[in-house]
């Protein structure tokens, strides 16, 4: 429905999306014919890897984002450097930043800016009321599966040199993992930091959850459960790990109640 | 004027080559201003500088796109480049000459390690700082952090290395070393205290860019390059002296202590500045003086002022590159000064060892 005045319309209709769950969410609105550009970080739906990539979202270099002639910007928290988006508030170059935070919660305030933003604000709460019932579903599911045991996950980032670096709390990782009835083998500190052999030991995964990547840091799992660091684990004596897509797993965004029923799936079984 | 006082190195085949060098002086000035206008005209928006100078000639309004393209985000860029180029190479050249080693750079008695540090401190530490004082460095954190940081290496350095009023180079050289690793291990333990989206600027920032040019850090950066460059350059004389040997420089005359103490306060302000705007970009500061060397011998003279103009040149191609071969994106700088520069440097050692005869 979108049938803003003509002048209004016009002055939002060449959107650059900085973000993948920002991409997500306006091809699930239905108004990617708005969409110019995109940057490095929306690779989903296949269709957006078409648009003119602006480079990595947080080292813009403005030129090039002027470059594509944007209207209006939807950027993810986080989009920069701070000099290059003063430069585009110089432009005049409307500029709306989507708050991001690691929780059903946060997906649905997502989509409501960005619908915002597009000024279709009926289809976003349509969308949002939708994913929000997918999420509350999900997770009901996955709480269902899980019943009294809940299953230790450990997300490992990368395994560079034999190092683990593995997801603390604050991340979207361990969002994700609550939300699929897991809990993180990892409370001691936030973000992502390496792990020594024994602190991984002392972790006790019942599962690896790892980001499935094309370039390939991603050992097989041989590999990885040959580690000395996991070779203890319970994850290792049941060969557990799941690799999922990093935007589909990470990118909090209109997949991710799918995201929660595949990594409870895996966690419990069906 | 200076390759011309009595303590001047006009070596064997000399003063032909002292004449070239200063004709050389013209060809780079050239190139600079054909490369900075090159830099001006060309970038991803496709924005014309012709269309624009057209324009100013005629007395039309210049567009809102046309204004913001060419005067906020090329010009300063182009600007910084110039600074950063001339202050990366310059300060390579004094650092060789001081050091009698053609190895050294800034980056060996650890002011390019130190600049770093203040750097990622602020980038990490920013968010802690005391309210009202955050507000009051604004976009300045990270550049005066960087600065104190060079600074604060050049001192350290000092204490250790001076004893009675003379400097030791090798104890310098050696202290270097070891402010370098420390300064990496602290920076270290920032990265580790770092959130993920901390260490992801810090990894961009390490690869170096002209990306975040704009007038404010024209205004903080020119001057003191442009100073630092300065001193630099009148120690032309003192340096060829010291080509001699720490004695023989002092016989010739050349107050040898004021002299160093005054080229590492150079160097220590431009690598810092240069740290500090630009991030890590390197290899300008070792190619361009061994290439000019090369071409025109190692009077210093006529090599300072002849390593700013080709390390300015020489950055601000790097730069054009870096923005239009990924264009809308943008490649790092650091990743092509290191692409172009590493082979580059690879070919004088070659040659230096007589192994290729090109």
């Amino acid at each position: 429905m979108a049938s803003a005045a003509p002048g209004q319309e016009q002055s939002k209709d060449r959107v650059l999306a900085l973000g993948g769950s920002v991409t997500e969410i306006i091809y699930a609105l239905g108004e990617e014919d708005r969409l110019i550009a995109r940057d490095a970080t929306s690779t989903y739906p296949p269709e957006a890897e078409a648009l003119p990539d602006v480079g990595y979202m947080r080292s813009l270099s403005p030129e090039g984002v002027l470059s594509v002639g944007p209207s209006l910007i939807i950027a993810e928290e986080g989009a920069g450097p701070p000099e290059a988006i003063d430069v585009l508030h110089s432009a005049e170059v409307a500029f709306v930043t989507v708050p991001d935070s690691y929780s059903a919660d946060g997906i649905s305030e997502k989509i409501r800016t960005v619908g915002e933003a597009l000024d279709v604000e009926d289809k976003a709460n349509a969308l949002a009321d939708q994913v929000e019932g997918a999420l509350s579903d999900a997770q009901i599911a996955a709480v269902e599966r899980a019943g009294e045991s809940r299953k230790r996950v450990l997300f490992i980032l990368s395994t560079q040199g034999g190092r683990i670096m593995a997801s603390g709390t604050g991340t979207a990782a361990d969002g994700i993992i609550q939300m699929a009835g897991g809990t993180n083998a990892i409370t001691e500190f936030t973000g992502y930091k390496p792990l020594t052999d024994e602190a991984v030991a002392a972790a006790a995964p019942d599962l690896i959850l790892m980001m499935d990547r094309t370039g390939d840091h991603g050992a097989p799992d041989d590999e990885l459960f040959a580690l000395p660091a996991l070779r203890t684990t319970p994850a290792a004596q049941t060969q557990s790990v799941v690799r999922m897509n990093g935007l589909y797993l990470l990118g909090f965004g209109p997949r991710t109640a799918q995201a929660v029923t595949d990594l409870s799936t895996a966690l419990y079984g069906s | 004027m200076v390759s011309l006082s009595p303590g001047a190195v006009a070596a064997p085949q000399g003063s032909d080559r002292a004449t070239r060098a200063r004709q050389m002086h013209l060809w780079l000035s050239l190139l600079l201003l054909v490369t900075s206008i090159v830099s001006l005209a060309y970038g991803a928006s496709g924005a014309s500088l012709w269309d624009a100078l057209g324009k100013l000639l005629t007395g039309q309004p210049l567009s809102q796109m046309e204004q913001i393209v060419l005067w906020d985000i090329r010009l300063p860029r182009v600007f910084l480049g110039i600074c950063v180029g001339a202050a990366l190479a310059v300060s390579g050249a004094v650092m060789q000459g001081l050091f009698r080693n053609p190895l050294a750079d800034p980056g060996i008695v650890g002011v390019s390690a130190g600049a770093g540090l203040g750097a990622i401190s602020a980038i990490v530490l920013g968010a802690f700082l005391p309210l009202g004082l955050q507000a009051l460095v604004g976009d300045f954190l990270v550049p005066v952090a960087a600065f104190l940081g060079s600074w604060a290496s050049v001192l350290i350095l000092y204490r250790v290395a001076t004893r009675r009023g003379r400097t030791s180079v090798a104890t310098m050289l050696l202290a270097g070393i070891a402010l370098a690793a420390l300064s990496g291990a602290v920076s270290g333990l920032l990265v580790y205290a770092a959130d993920d989206r901390q260490l992801r600027d810090l990894t961009f920032w390490g690869l170096g860019s002209l990306a975040g040019a704009v007038w404010v850090k024209v205004w903080v950066a020119a001057p003191v390059i442009l100073f630092a460059t300065l001193v630099a350059v009148r120690l032309g004389h003192g340096l060829n002296g010291l080509a001699l040997g720490e004695a023989a420089a002092h016989h010739m005359g050349i107050p040898v202590q004021r002299m160093k103490n005054a080229a590492i306060l150079a160097v220590a302000a431009a690598t810092g500045m240069a740290v500090a705007v630009s991030g890590g970009i390197g290899f300008i500061g070792i190619v361009v003086p061994h290439l000019l060397r090369l071409a025109t011998g190692p009077e210093h003279g006529a090599l300072l002022i002849n390593s700013a103009l080709l390390g300015a040149s020489l950055l601000l191609g790097a730069d054009v590159i870096s923005r239009m071969v990924i264009a809308p994106a943008e490649l790092p700088i650091g990743i092509v000064t290191a692409v172009l520069g590493a082979p580059v440097f690879l070919w004088i050692l070659l040659r230096r060892r007589g192994l290729v005869d090109l």
